[in-house]
């Protein structure tokens, strides 16, 4: 009996195991932590540092080739004084205002019209999201050859609607190189907008399209009532992801326009960029840059919080 | 007649906003084209129509490829974009794997932080990177780029790579497990090659942001034989004042093509990515 019952009672009672590197190893939180570490490492060193260093960069009179003094909020309150400050702000906006608001209504109309039955529409889909692939400089530069002051094929396919040669000067004029900013940006971005939207629209049930029907409603109070609340969460995070670059936006600026004419399209990423880079003032251009922080961070904390919910 | 009709006004609906559409976004691409195979004397021959090709020549892409340093360039980005587009890979997985598939304290504050990050632009970090990578060192080197590209491409890939990783069910994983798998070797063997698409996807993206990059490299490489096709192509074919149109528009067009040869093998896993992106969080 006893010869029978004892590895019963090994079997019931392990003994306690020795401590297993093997073991240790696969627990989830150790396994995960070490996992992770070392690109959070790597984060933390190129991006948590450098986001850090240039806070202490914008409280310093840093210039390329000295070292810096700590001038506490001497750069803010020069940029306060700065009349080309505030144009950069009013430009800013004006310009993610208007973009986002072209790419959000052009990107539902361009989804509205995909989401129809036709041929060759994989093909189609492909073509129009090329603007949105191809590099942006690559495509800026185009832009530019096609409002050029003296060649413009834009202006030369207007004279020949009826415009008074030369037609508008598209990069000069200050309020013309805005708006040919935000049209660019909106060409570029508005693929991105259409295509994520109409995969939205794609999982809006078609019975609900139904029994709207049935119960009287057109195209238009379909479209209002049925397809845009089913589409609010996928509008409000697409719309916060433009929303971000946009604002933050240097490439289409930068290779355009240069700022000009006389800063009438500077934003905040080139102004920083000519005063750190170009004049070498590496402190006051950091805190240029910063001034973008507090309406980008809350942006951005609202973007991740709600993708969390979504 | 009436069908008829009906047949007329459904292809209007359907051809006039889809051609609309296709015309604006395709006209850009047709220009560059046309003027990369014009002759100067034409291209500045105001009394032609501007919309037609006449004598086709490629004289711009011979001095393009023959006068500066573009293939160099091309070498440099695509140089850039592969090693940084691992790099990303291999980092996105370390970071995703445990969030996808593990319970731990602080798991969901990373998930967040990751998200975070990725969504942090370019513009808020240059300056201090800029400073960073001179006292480091390493102005004028790839390495600088190679460094710096994955700071966004990293957590985008990880964020990507966590929504692809949710949709893999784990019993395979669980019976590795139960087997006696480490979960390493789980992970290796039996997790990441039933992954492939999400690979792809989060690819094909980490290549295009690489390939489109301007910020950093215009920043740190100032040598024209450590530059990549945008910053050389700004920096150097425009001189001055002097443009040389017909070289831009060639360069321009050649630099796209890579990037859209790519994305035309891999446009469904472009597309399923991009949509879940933002759809699926």
């Amino acid at each position: 009996m006893s010869i029978r019952s004892e590895p019963l009672v090994r079997v019931a009672l392990p003994p306690r195991r020795a401590f297993s590197l093997a073991g240790w190893l696969d627990r989830e939180a150790v396994f995960g932590w070490l996992m992770m570490g070392l690109p959070l490492m790597f984060l933390a060193a190129l991006v948590g540092y450098p986001l850090v260093y240039g806070v202490l960069l914008s409280l310093q009179d840093r210039v390329i080739g000295k070292p810096g003094h700590f001038v506490g909020l001497k750069n803010f309150i020069t940029n306060f004084h700065d009349p080309v400050f505030w144009r950069v702000a009013v430009n800013t906006f004006i310009y993610t205002i208007a973009a986002t608001l072209l790419k959000m209504v052009g990107g539902l109309a361009l989804a509205v019209a995909m989401n129809q039955h036709f041929r060759m529409k994989n093909l189609i889909r492909a073509l129009l999201l090329l603007p949105f692939i191809v590099p942006t400089v690559l495509s800026t530069v185009a832009w530019m050859w096609m409002l050029d002051p003296a060649f413009s094929v834009v202006n030369r396919l207007l004279i020949g609607l009826g415009v008074t040669p030369p037609g508008p000067s598209w990069l000069g004029n200050p309020s013309l190189a805005m708006f040919s900013l935000i049209m660019i940006n909106t060409w570029r971005g508005l693929p991105f907008y259409g295509i994520t939207l109409l995969a939205g629209l794609q999982t809006v049930p078609p019975e609900l399209y139904e029994a709207a029907t049935i119960d009287g409603a057109g195209g238009w109070h379909r479209f209002r009532f049925v397809t845009l609340p089913l589409m609010k969460p996928i509008i409000l995070i697409v719309t916060l992801f433009s929303v971000i670059f946009t604002f933050a936006d240097f490439q289409l600026v930068y290779v355009l326009t240069h700022g000009g004419p006389q800063n009438a399209t500077q934003l905040f990423a080139t102004y920083a960029f000519d005063i750190a880079m170009g004049a070498g003032q590496l402190g006051l251009g950091a805190s240029v840059a910063l001034t973008m922080l507090p309406a980008l961070g809350l942006l951005i904390v609202a973007l991740t919080l709600y993708m969390r919910r979504a | 007649m009436v069908a008829g009709r009906g047949r007329l006004a459904r292809a209007v609906q359907v051809w006039l906003p889809v051609g609309f559409f296709l015309v604006v976004a395709l006209f850009p691409f047709y220009w560059m084209a046309i003027t990369s195979l014009k002759a100067d004397s034409e291209l500045y021959n105001r009394h032609l129509m501007p919309l037609l090709l006449r004598n086709p020549t490629l004289k711009h892409y011979i001095d393009l490829l023959t006068q500066t340093h573009f293939l160099l360039w091309t070498w440099n980005t695509m140089l850039v974009a592969v090693v940084s587009t691992a790099i990303s890979l291999v980092l996105g997985v370390m970071l995703a794997y445990p969030l996808a598939r593990m319970r731990f304290a602080g798991a969901s504050l990373i998930a967040m932080t990751v998200a975070a990050i990725y969504l942090v632009p370019q513009p808020l970090l240059f300056i201090p990177l800029a400073d960073l990578i001179n006292r480091l060192g390493l102005g004028n080197t790839l390495t600088a780029v190679i460094l710096t590209y994955p700071t966004m491409l990293v957590p985008f890939s990880a964020w990507l790579l966590l929504g692809y990783f949710k949709t893999v069910p784990m019993e395979l994983e669980e019976a590795a497990r139960i087997d006696g798998a480490s979960r390493l070797q789980t992970m290796r063997r039996i997790f990441l090659p039933l992954c492939t698409p999400g690979f792809i996807s989060a690819g094909i993206f980490a290549f295009t942001l690489s390939q489109n990059e301007f910020l950093y490299a215009l920043i740190f490489l100032t040598k024209s034989s450590v530059r990549t096709v945008p910053v050389g192509v700004i920096a150097e074919l425009i001189r001055g004042d002097v443009f040389y149109w017909g070289q831009l528009m060639a360069g321009a067009l050649l630099g796209s093509i890579p990037v859209a040869l790519i994305y035309s093998f891999f446009v469904e896993h472009y597309v399923a990515g991009l949509t879940s992106g933002s759809v699926k969080g």
